[in-house]
């Protein structure tokens, strides 16, 4: 699923009247690729989300999943969040069913169960799959959350800043779990953060958007290796690309004032 | 253990409180028309046991059968107002003004309204005090659902009653819960509004103000007593079904 988004211009009505959030914006994401957006705070990345997800419509332009316009919401789709929003009602295992309750009614629980199995032991958390959301650590949390999006095996991944609030190490240690569920799984992914090193490990490409409203600045391949690994962050190459990006990011953040 | 001690500590201090009582009064040698001691309280029950059996059915049953109602009430009104804008705009200053007006002075109206149907009378009374906290309660949870909670189900096309049975109804159960504990102890003051200002020789209302009439006080201070046994008792039925429904909410 390669996504294309084209010339879209998007504006909120607000109290004070139209806030033009994204411009004349263009990105074009190739199939099983993983985009990552960068920006300013509050230049419209959650915008884009919402949009690529079907659920809101832009004002002006188009956004194409395989060359079809999306003008609703797709059950192909999968989201997660900096908030993990579990159900705290439902066992980790009846959390990451919920999307499949939606999409695929007639398979039967059972049926259900093992494919969110399969996603558990991948992101090593079988053992807790009767626990409560409550029991659980944050990096737990994401993980069960991270299952949950993927569990309905979306073409399209949707991640809107979900390592934001966990601590260094935990993030490092989500950074890899997610290379793995890339690896065995088949999605196109576009990860909305504000951390410069997550984008270059987990992304292939990064894309700066300017301040609001949000138009394309900066788009850059990072495939400085096959197998990234952790240490990779620390060579020359990395710490060039990262100073490049870092310096993109000012020049978006000048426009704001 | 913790099942013995839920049941020991509560009765424990149930006992404390009725020594400290008749120590209050045997101290003070109140007479027990001023004040009566739990001692006083036996005889009364006992001289007038089969009154209590059948007045205490009466006020339980139009309490539980009101309660019931004004849950489906309080429900029906918090979901419509939790999701429409313009509905909980525009029903919150009446729903407020209605709270407002004290329920003593709606008992004549209802009772003329309706006269002679002495039980729709008190459910009514009943109705009207206990489904304000609930409706709030629900119309609040519902209206301040995250939004990312809307957005996992949204985007896959989910419509908007899966979204409310499947989170926004359970999500909101801990509140509800909340709010029917609240409702429960108000219920009662509804059934007993209706028989003692508009007595028609029934329920414990109309024996408290018996008691009154024939300065009984022992009797009174007992029907206060059978009141407040009565309210414990739905009270832990609510908390018993909060348990089995609400149960990931609650602390362990």
């Amino acid at each position: 699923m390669h996504i294309n988004i084209e010339n879209v211009s998007h504006q909120y009505q607000t109290k004070q009247g139209m806030l033009p959030v994204l411009q004349d914006l263009s990105i074009s994401i190739k199939r099983k690729g993983f985009t990552a957006i960068v920006g300013p705070s509050g230049c419209g990345k959650s915008t884009i989300t919402r949009l690529v997800s079907g659920l809101i419509k832009p004002t002006q332009g188009g956004i194409f999943i395989s060359n079809k316009k999306i003008t609703s919401p797709l059950s192909t789709v999968g989201m997660a969040f900096q908030n993990p929003v579990l159900l705290e009602w439902r066992n980790v295992i009846k959390n990451i069913i919920l999307p499949l309750e939606i999409v695929s009614k007639n398979i039967t629980y059972n049926q259900k169960r093992l494919n969110a199995l399969d996603l558990l032991k991948l992101v090593g958390l079988e053992e807790f799959e009767n626990n409560l959301p409550s029991e659980l650590s944050g990096g737990m949390k994401q993980r069960v959350s991270l299952c949950r999006s993927l569990v309905h095996n979306p073409e399209v991944l949707i991640l809107d800043e979900p390592f934001a609030a966990l601590d260094a190490f935990t993030k490092e240690e989500l950074w890899d779990v997610m290379h793995k569920l890339k690896k065995e799984r088949d999605f196109t992914c576009i990860l909305i953060t504000h951390d410069l090193r997550e984008a270059v490990y987990l992304a292939d490409q990064v894309i700066v958007l300017s301040g609001r409203p949000a138009s394309l600045q900066y788009d850059v391949k990072t495939n400085f290796n096959e197998e990234k690994k952790i240490s990779d962050l620390y060579s020359s190459e990395v710490s060039q690309l990262l100073a490049t990006l870092r310096n993109q990011i000012e020049i978006a953040q000048n426009k704001n004032d | 253990m913790i099942k013995i001690n839920n049941f020991i500590i509560p009765l424990f201090s149930l006992i404390i409180f009725c020594l400290l009582w008749e120590l209050l009064v045997w101290y003070n040698n109140w007479p027990n028309y001023k004040m009566a001691s739990p001692s006083d309280l036996w005889p009364a029950f006992w001289k007038f046991k089969h009154l209590f059996l059948i007045y205490g059915w009466e006020t339980f049953w139009r309490t539980v059968v009101g309660l019931i109602l004004s849950v489906l009430v309080g429900l029906s009104l918090g979901i419509l107002m939790g999701f429409s804008k313009t509905i909980r705009i525009g029903l919150y200053p009446i729903l407020v003004g209605f709270n407002a007006i004290p329920k003593a002075t709606v008992v004549p109206v209802i009772a003329l309204i309706f006269v002679g149907m002495h039980n729709m009378n008190t459910i009514i009374i009943v109705i009207l005090i206990s489904f304000f906290p609930i409706c709030v309660s629900i119309s609040i949870g519902l209206s301040t659902l995250e939004r990312e909670y809307e957005d996992i189900l949204l985007s896959l096309g989910a419509n908007k009653f899966e979204i409310f049975y499947k989170i926004a109804l359970p999500k909101t159960l801990p509140e509800f819960f909340g709010a029917l504990k609240v409702s429960t102890t108000l219920a009662f003051i509804g059934t007993n509004l209706m028989e003692i200002i508009e007595p028609h020789g029934k329920g414990l209302g109309h024996l408290f103000d018996s008691g009154k009439i024939s300065a009984d006080y022992p009797l009174m201070f007992a029907v206060l007593i059978t009141l407040a046994v009565m309210g414990i008792f739905l009270y832990y039925i609510v908390v018993y079904l909060e348990n089995i429904f609400a149960g990931w909410a609650i602390r362990k």
